[in-house]
């Protein structure tokens, strides 16, 4: 098991010259949970999407270490997981072909077969592999990316708006995710809900500086 | 993470998507009839020379490519895939698996238009068919490189239609004039030593996009 550390220091985020949030800071190593919680447009999608490589700071800086050697966000993003009403999946692919995807992408075809069928019954799409992802419900599509977000079984798994379009059999089993991941990983959440942010150990609050 | 499996794995995603979507191909092939059947009308049997009938062959491929070749990062904007691609892969894999593609699709494409040229235009006999096949190549492969790197920049524009040929045509000037006069020494029945100073600027123009191309890349790809 890879131990794993997220630094931020004084991260700050402009958009337009406008400032979107200013000087955070935290510090995680695993296990450890983090929930990013702030009022709409506060940042929350930002920061989240910041801390997984996707977007550039404007200020401040973010390192990344495993096993006590610091990397590059390149080669961490091969630990992320990232779960995001922004991070859209292939409607004209079925959910198997969105998975095998995935695999070809990071070359582990050969392990993950056992793994893709593992994660699509455990967010209870099995039966509906062959499916092409564009006849998916909300709820449905958001089980997938849960499915995708876990494939390569990330040390850092980031989810903005964990629960959102899920039914209350899908919050459970994110609830189930969410506990596995917190024993030895890194959890980190950007929410508005305060009980899903309840569901972390450290909390930061953005847009209120 | 092995690179080549990893950039295949982006070009077979594409030709799986472009097959059951037809994002491109068929505003490609819409075009390419579209604008052979214009250029059928204005001349009918009027008789042009051979600089004039690969001037308007390399225009067809031109505006055909401009109108095409944009959708492999237009459509993964439209389609909120692009931050799923910058997630799992580094952006070298993504830029040479869409580089590979739009090199197959404007192959393609340069293909259906000399097969329609020589159906439909009497005049249009290519009588130095090294210097043909290897022009239609190498300009293929110096139009795809271009086009994809201007794809990539115009994705996160506004204005995504306009200013795609806007952007695309001085950077493909020099290859337009390269291929025009390469193809009309071709129709011209030449000899393939005459051709020699074409297919070198057309490789060193193939050379000097993909390695400016993958050195931007990156500062393009990431917001």
């Amino acid at each position: 098991m890879n131990s794993i550390s997220i630094t931020a220091n004084g991260l700050s985020k402009d958009y337009n010259h406008s400032s979107i949030f200013k000087d955070i800071s935290f510090s995680l190593s695993s296990p450890a949970s983090l929930s990013i919680t702030g009022k709409n447009g506060a940042g929350k999608s930002t920061l989240s999407k910041i801390i997984a490589g996707l977007l550039s700071l404007t200020r401040g800086s973010i390192t990344y270490s495993v096993n006590g050697k610091q990397i590059g966000i390149e080669e961490f993003k091969h630990h992320i997981g990232f779960v995001s009403p922004y991070l859209n999946l292939y409607d004209e692919f079925t959910a198997l072909e969105n998975l095998q995807f995935l695999s070809h992408i990071r070359s582990t075809t050969q392990q993950n077969s056992k793994r893709i069928k593992e994660m699509l019954t455990l967010v209870g799409l099995w039966n509906r592999k062959d499916d092409i992802v564009g006849t998916f419900s909300s709820g449905m599509k958001q089980r997938l990316k849960y499915a995708f977000a876990l494939l390569h079984n990330p040390a850092v798994l980031i989810l903005d708006e964990p629960t959102s379009n899920l039914d209350i059999e899908g919050i459970d089993v994110i609830w189930q995710i969410i506990l596995e991941q917190k024993k030895s990983n890194i959890l980190i959440i950007a929410t508005n809900n305060n009980e899903e942010a309840h569901w972390c150990a450290q909390q930061i609050q953005v847009g209120t500086t | 993470m092995n690179i080549i499996t990893s950039t295949l794995a982006i070009v077979s995603k594409d030709v799986r998507s472009e097959l059951r979507t037809r994002y491109a191909m068929n505003a490609l092939l819409m075009f390419v009839v579209t604008s052979v059947a214009t250029i059928l009308f204005a001349l009918r049997e009027d008789e042009v020379s051979t600089e004039v009938l690969s001037g308007m062959f390399w225009v067809v491929v031109f505006f055909t490519a401009m109108s095409g070749l944009s959708r492999i990062f237009v459509s993964e904007e439209e389609r909120g895939t692009t931050m799923t691609l910058q997630l799992i892969a580094s952006p070298s894999i993504v830029y040479f698996g869409k580089l590979i593609f739009n090199c197959g699709l404007t192959l393609v494409l340069s293909s259906a238009v000399t097969i329609l040229y020589i159906a439909v235009f009497p005049a249009f006999v290519i009588k130095s068919m090294g210097i043909f096949i290897l022009t239609i190549f190498l300009g293929s492969l110096g139009f795809a490189a271009a086009a994809t790197i201007i794809a990539a920049i115009i994705a996160k524009a506004n204005t995504k239609g306009t200013l795609y040929p806007v952007l695309s045509f001085p950077i493909l000037i020099p290859l337009l004039m390269t291929v025009m006069k390469s193809t009309a020494r071709a129709l011209d029945g030449e000899m393939f030593i005459a051709a020699m100073s074409e297919f070198q600027i057309l490789v060193s123009y193939l050379m000097i996009m993909i390695a400016g191309s993958y050195l931007l890349f990156d500062y393009v790809w990431k917001e």
